[in-house]
């Protein structure tokens, strides 16, 4: 039995402790928010925050994160998310969409650590968060954009 | 020439038979120095036995010199891109935990496997040794001023003990493990320090 907390509810769950958390949130949990793209952490699209700090899921057997809080894109709050929601519908940031809750994820993460980010910053944070829509530029603006808000 | 003396110089030459060459690196124990009388001359020569670990891949790749690691046997550049940090554990918003947990994971999807140990972090840039010589490796590594203020004690101990050290030697599918044992390892380190701690030219 493997016991964690995802967006805020206690689940203990009876699956092999070397399955994947990215398995356990869209197929056990149906919280499909969180996408899957490469299975190997080399895109960022299954990002999800455990005891706050950004995480590949896809690689992260849920036999590791015993007692963790886990947060997903559906259950992200706080002012930094919010200032990110807000940049990016302004500009329209996403195109398809696939690796956008990844990249809100990894946003909202820099944000909480580094609240008026340099393009230096936003590269290297982003660096692991792959867009095949190509939306970077996007990215970055509304990133600096969320930075502008939650100064003001 | 003759076919004789072709094999011989074949032989001479070192060239070996295909399952020789496929097999890892090894190291030899202390004991294989003991022929070697003046001490400063065997403690060198212990040191560059050890360096057949510390020049491994599974070393090198996370004792860069540069602002990231490399990965991989051919050391390439991490991918996905990623920097030292001020912390040598990542920029904010993607340290090392984003990916690399407390243990190797094999791949689900895919050959092979994401490192993992706890802790898990670049060796500081004093401690960086690609490109260097292994002389300078050798004193570098013996300078508190860079080596974490560590005493050849517990230089002896890291080497012989720690965990990531150890890593080195169960590094996860895909990446051909440190040559020996960290047994071994300790073994030599000790006999290094206890012969002088003397450094190769
Ligand atoms: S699906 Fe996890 S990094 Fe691509
Ligand atoms: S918006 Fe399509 S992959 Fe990023």
């Amino acid at each position: 039995m493997t016991s964690f907390r995802v967006n805020g509810r206690d689940h203990d769950l009876d699956l092999d402790p070397d399955m994947p958390l990215l398995w356990v949130l869209r197929d056990e949990l149906r919280l499909t928010g969180t996408k899957f793209g490469c299975g190997i952490a080399q895109c960022g699209a299954c990002t999800v925050m455990v005891d706050g700090m950004p995480r590949r899921s896809c690689v992260t057997p849920i036999g590791q994160i015993e007692g963790s809080e886990v947060t997903t894109i559906e259950g992200m709050d706080g002012s930094e998310v919010k200032a990110v929601q807000a940049a990016w519908t302004a500009i329209d940031v996403p195109q398809c969409g696939w690796c956008q809750s990844g990249q809100i994820l990894s946003a909202t993460a820099l944000l909480q650590q580094v609240p008026s980010p340099s393009d230096d910053d936003i590269d290297n944070a982003m660096a692991g968060n792959i867009c095949r829509c190509a939306t970077y530029v996007r990215i970055r603006q509304a990133i600096h954009d969320a930075a502008r808000t939650l100064e003001g | 020439m003759t076919f004789l003396k072709l094999a011989a110089t074949v032989w001479l030459c070192g060239a070996l038979p295909l399952w020789a060459q496929d097999s890892a690196v090894t190291i030899s124990p202390p004991a294989a120095f003991d022929g070697i009388a003046d001490d400063a001359e065997r403690s060198a020569a212990l040191f560059t036995e050890m360096g057949k670990v510390l020049t491994s891949p599974r070393c090198l790749n996370c004792h860069p010199v540069t602002g990231g690691p490399t990965q991989g046997d051919d050391m390439q550049p991490h991918n996905p891109p990623v920097v030292r940090g001020d912390a040598d554990f990542g920029a904010p918003g993607m340290t090392c935990n984003t990916c690399h947990g407390p243990k190797n994971v094999e791949l689900t999807t895919a050959q092979g496997s994401i490192p993992g140990h706890e802790p898990w972090s670049l060796a500081p840039v004093s401690m960086g040794w690609v490109g260097l010589s292994l002389g300078e490796i050798c004193s570098q590594i013996k300078d508190p001023e860079r080596n974490g203020g560590k005493t050849l004690e517990e230089l002896y101990e890291h080497n012989a003990h720690d965990g990531l050290v150890g890593w080195g030697w169960d590094p996860g599918e895909g990446r051909t493990p440190a040559p020996g044992t960290q047994e071994l390892f300790g073994q030599l380190t000790r006999a290094w320090i206890d012969t002088g701690a003397a450094c190769p030219a």
